[in-house]
């Protein structure tokens, strides 16, 4: 028997079936790969597992019992220890703390034992090949180090079902080695592991079962003898294109930007490519692959420790936001509320905040000519709205997107960088969004759109570059590109197979 | 603010349901309404204050609180806050009180000894002002060179300028000044004490700053959201800087009235100013989170204080008492603008 069954579990968020009736299971002692897309539900499945999010339907059986817990302290106790990527250490508090943390040994005087804590610390640390002093301070950890301590805590607590979400992305070679040996020890233990990964080679290497998700539905689950790569990757992407695609392709112009070697060190490295006048060109990749951090730098709100950015042919500085807009780049960011508008701003100041002193003279703003701008963009862009003093926060997701399109506009940008455009847009919305860039870029905006959606890169794209790690994995042209390449390349795969 | 978003939009809490119509207008009225009911209360209770010498007498008293506050209101809806205006009050009360009877001595060198009136008065405080503008500048340098957090930046400073204003007079007051400066603080201009036209002048000026410059549209950005801001090319830094600077001059010309008003430049004064301000500009219904506020809720929110400090003199109310009733006052006079964001959901 399954020491975990998850059953038919259901999850809906605001607007979205995060998890539509999904299974899954794990034998005692077994490694279970689960992958999928991004969104395709791993994270909301594994915070249903710890008992962070409560799940609308479903059962959870251990050992074959119903599990019912209410709180992450609960599912501890069940001995299911859920390892995020993002840690949950206390940074100044020593390994052993952490460990131990809430449940230190006592002495009889009720102060903490701190000799018995860092024996038993220590003990579980050197189980686990760990190379470090349970008195070390968490912050002074390697990332590998902090994930051992995660580790030993799990196994502090008894815990007999460790899932691990994205636990390789930040290490190196020699550390995911490492990991596997500790995981490989944790299996002939008994302990059952969840291993959710981007990376397929790696899933392929340690797995021994593979679960399949899609946009929040369970697709299936190979015994990993039983299947190769290409079939986890038709299984992950394998849905047909319902939404049509509204792409009219412009006559691509002369090069408009071109990019040499930009690095950013620990994020991306080595990023060549050029954009033409007319050309929307696709950045697919994974999520965390380095993408918008590409785009951020291009547009200089991030640093660059090199590399080189030509535009029109002419070698640029971009040093911050400010002279990337004067050189005529916008930059539309993935999280429109945070980055792209300032809220308690109306339309009217939101359409000019880039470019005020094209509607002010000497320091003193024209309103009537500010006014006219602003009325001239909600016409344009078919802005939905009783006035343009209406303010940004009670706009509609789709709206909120036009009015930021509205302010590059405004400020004549040539090259526009649209980060997930679509995002919480629904779909007649999207429609006009693409229909948007078909027009921007008939006439002659080079256009750069970054979009985990692969319909809408493979649907808008004349060219799609894909990234994988910091690194461009490939360059595939509208004609050749598929669902499958491109994920293919997403994550890690050559296209040469 | 967050406890307006905390709410769902399409609820409303049952318990603040006030179906009352006399709530419903303190509601719709806010400040102006709460000044008149008090007024309408003191006119009543506390004789004398119905006239127009004790409404001129109130304006003269909120003036220095007022220009103050002026600067803060900038400060403050770029999600800042200023706590050394205060003690830059005394400082430039006293520097240019001491610049102007004593001349200027750097570093042992006597530069200027003892000017005559005529030199000294605009040297003085032309000396006040740039020390006040200058460490607002230092305000602005630290929070935006270093990221310190203006809160930090400012209590550091707000404890430097104390220290630097009893140095230079060795604890002291400067007394014995001129008529020709003491008038800046007690003239009048027809009926209107000078230091009422002075901050009334200042009101608008600054007013006409916030809504129509690019300056004033930037603050609003900044204090909205100051990542997009800095993402539609705004240079933050510049603005901030400009900000504090503004704050530092302001409240430096604050002490300068004050000194002239009282006769003397003391090391002393100035001490809590800096929450009076900040009441004053919280009252007024500018937002401390930021992006959201105006000159005119100010002036409306220092003269609510000034009534209230007024009238309660006039009903010789115990000062000890005068702080509780003062306090209780402004907490009922916030939370009835709480009430009325939360109703406006």
């Amino acid at each position: 028997m399954p020491i975990l069954q998850m059953i038919g579990i259901t999850k809906q968020f605001p607007g979205v079936l995060a998890l539509d009736n999904v299974d899954f299971e794990v034998e005692r002692g077994e490694i279970h790969a689960l992958v999928g897309e991004n969104g395709a539900g791993k994270s909301t499945l594994l915070k249903i597992l710890a008992g962070a999010l409560a799940m609308d339907k479903g059962r959870i059986l251990l050992d074959g019992k119903p599990l019912h817990f209410s709180s992450p302290l609960d599912a501890i106790n069940m001995g299911i220890a859920v390892i995020y990527q993002e840690f949950n250490l206390v940074p100044y508090l020593s390994a052993g703390e952490n460990i131990f943390l809430g449940r230190e040994p006592r002495k009889f005087n009720g102060f903490v034992d701190f000799k018995t804590l860092h024996t038993k610390a220590q003990a579980i640390l050197d189980r686990i090949g760990a190379n470090f002093s349970s008195r070390e301070i968490v912050s002074r950890l390697s990332v590998a180090q902090q994930q051992m301590t995660e580790i030993a805590k799990a196994l502090s607590q008894n815990a007999q079902i460790i899932a691990m979400d994205e636990p390789t992305s930040a290490l190196t070679e020699r550390e995911v080695e490492h990991l596997f040996e500790i995981i490989r020890g944790l299996k002939e233990e008994g302990v059952a592991i969840i291993f959710v990964s981007h990376r397929l080679e790696e899933v392929f290497q340690i797995a021994e079962r593979i679960t399949v998700l899609r946009d929040g539905k369970y697709v299936g689950t190979k015994r990993i003898e039983e299947t190769n790569r290409d079939e986890v990757i038709t299984m992950m992407v394998g849905r047909e294109i319902k939404e049509k695609i509204p792409k009219r392709p412009a006559p691509i112009g002369e090069e408009i930007l071109r990019v040499e070697g930009l690095t950013r060190k620990g994020v991306f490295s080595d990023i060549s490519f050029s954009l033409h006048r007319g050309e929307v060109l696709g950045l697919a990749g994974l999520v965390g692959s380095g993408r918008t951090e590409i785009a951020r730098a291009i547009f200089g709100a991030d640093p660059l420790d090199g590399g080189k950015i030509y535009l029109e042919g002419k070698e640029v500085r971009i040093r911050s936001p400010q002279d990337a807009i004067r050189l005529g780049i916008g930059l539309l960011t993935e999280d429109r509320k945070r980055y792209g508008l300032v809220l308690p701003l109306t339309i009217r100041e939101n359409t000019s905040l880039a470019n005020l002193m094209e509607v002010a003279t000497r320091g003193f703003i024209n309103f009537p000519k500010e006014r006219a701008v602003a009325k001239r963009f909600v016409e344009e862009l078919a802005i939905k709205t009783p006035s343009i003093e209406q303010i940004a926060r009670n706009l509609s997701g789709g709206t909120q997107q036009k009015l930021v399109l509205a302010k590059w506009l405004f400020t004549k940008s040539k090259v526009l960088i649209f980060d997930e455009p679509t995002r919480g847009i629904d779909v007649g919305a999207k429609v006009e969004i693409y229909e948007l860039m078909n027009q921007l870029a008939e006439r002659g905006v080079g256009i750069i759109m970054i979009s985990s959606e692969l319909p809408e890169v493979l649907g808008m794209s004349d060219r799609i570059l894909v990234i994988h790690e910091g690194k461009i994995a490939g360059e595939l042209t509208r004609e050749e590109a598929t669902q499958e390449k491109i994920m293919h390349l997403a994550t890690g795969g050559s296209l040469a197979i | 603010m967050l406890l307006v978003e905390a709410l769902p939009s399409d609820k409303k809490s049952p318990e603040l349901a006030l179906p009352l119509p006399f709530i419903d207008l303190l509601l719709r009225y806010g400040i102006p309404f709460f000044i008149l009911l008090l007024s309408l209360y003191f006119a009543i209770a506390a004789p004398n204050f119905l006239t127009t010498d004790n409404f001129l007498n109130v304006l003269r008293q909120i003036s220095i609180n007022t220009i103050v506050a002026l600067g803060m209101t900038f400060v403050i809806i770029t999600a800042g806050i200023d706590l050394s205006v205060g003690s830059i009050v005394a400082l430039s009360a006293v520097i240019c009180t001491g610049v102007m009877m004593n001349g200027i001595t750097l570093f042992g060198h006597t530069i200027l000894s003892h000017p005559s009136t005529g030199l000294g008065l605009p040297l003085g405080i032309w000396s006040g002002l740039l020390v006040g503008a200058f460490l607002g500048l230092c305000n602005g340098f630290f929070i935006t060179r270093f990221n310190i957090p203006p809160f930090v930046a400012t209590l550091a400073m707000m404890t430097i300028a104390r220290g630097l204003a009893f140095i230079y007079t060795g604890g002291f007051p400067i007394a014995n000044l001129p008529d020709s400066f003491v008038y800046i603080g007690t003239g009048y201009i027809g009926p209107f004490p000078l230091p009422v036209i002075i901050m009334l002048l200042l009101a608008l000026l600054m007013h006409y700053i916030l809504t129509r410059t690019t300056l004033g549209r930037y603050v609003f950005a900044i204090g909205g959201n100051e990542e997009a801001a800095r993402l539609s090319g705004i240079n933050i830094s510049r603005v901030k800087l400009i900000v504090y600077t503004l704050s530092g001059f302001l409240a430096a010309l604050a002490g300068i009235i004050l000194a002239a008003r009282l006769g003397s430049g003391d090391p002393k004064t100035g001490q809590m100013y800096e929450l009076n301000a900040i009441a004053a500009v919280v009252l007024g219904g500018t937002s401390l989170a930021g992006g959201r506020g105006n000159i005119m809720g100010t002036f409306l929110g220092a003269l609510l204080i000034g009534i209230i400090d007024n009238g309660l003199v006039l009903m010789r109310v115990s000062t000890f008492y005068q702080w509780v009733v003062k306090g209780v006052i402004i907490l009922a006079a916030v939370l009835l603008d709480r009430l009325k964001e939360i109703r406006r959901v």
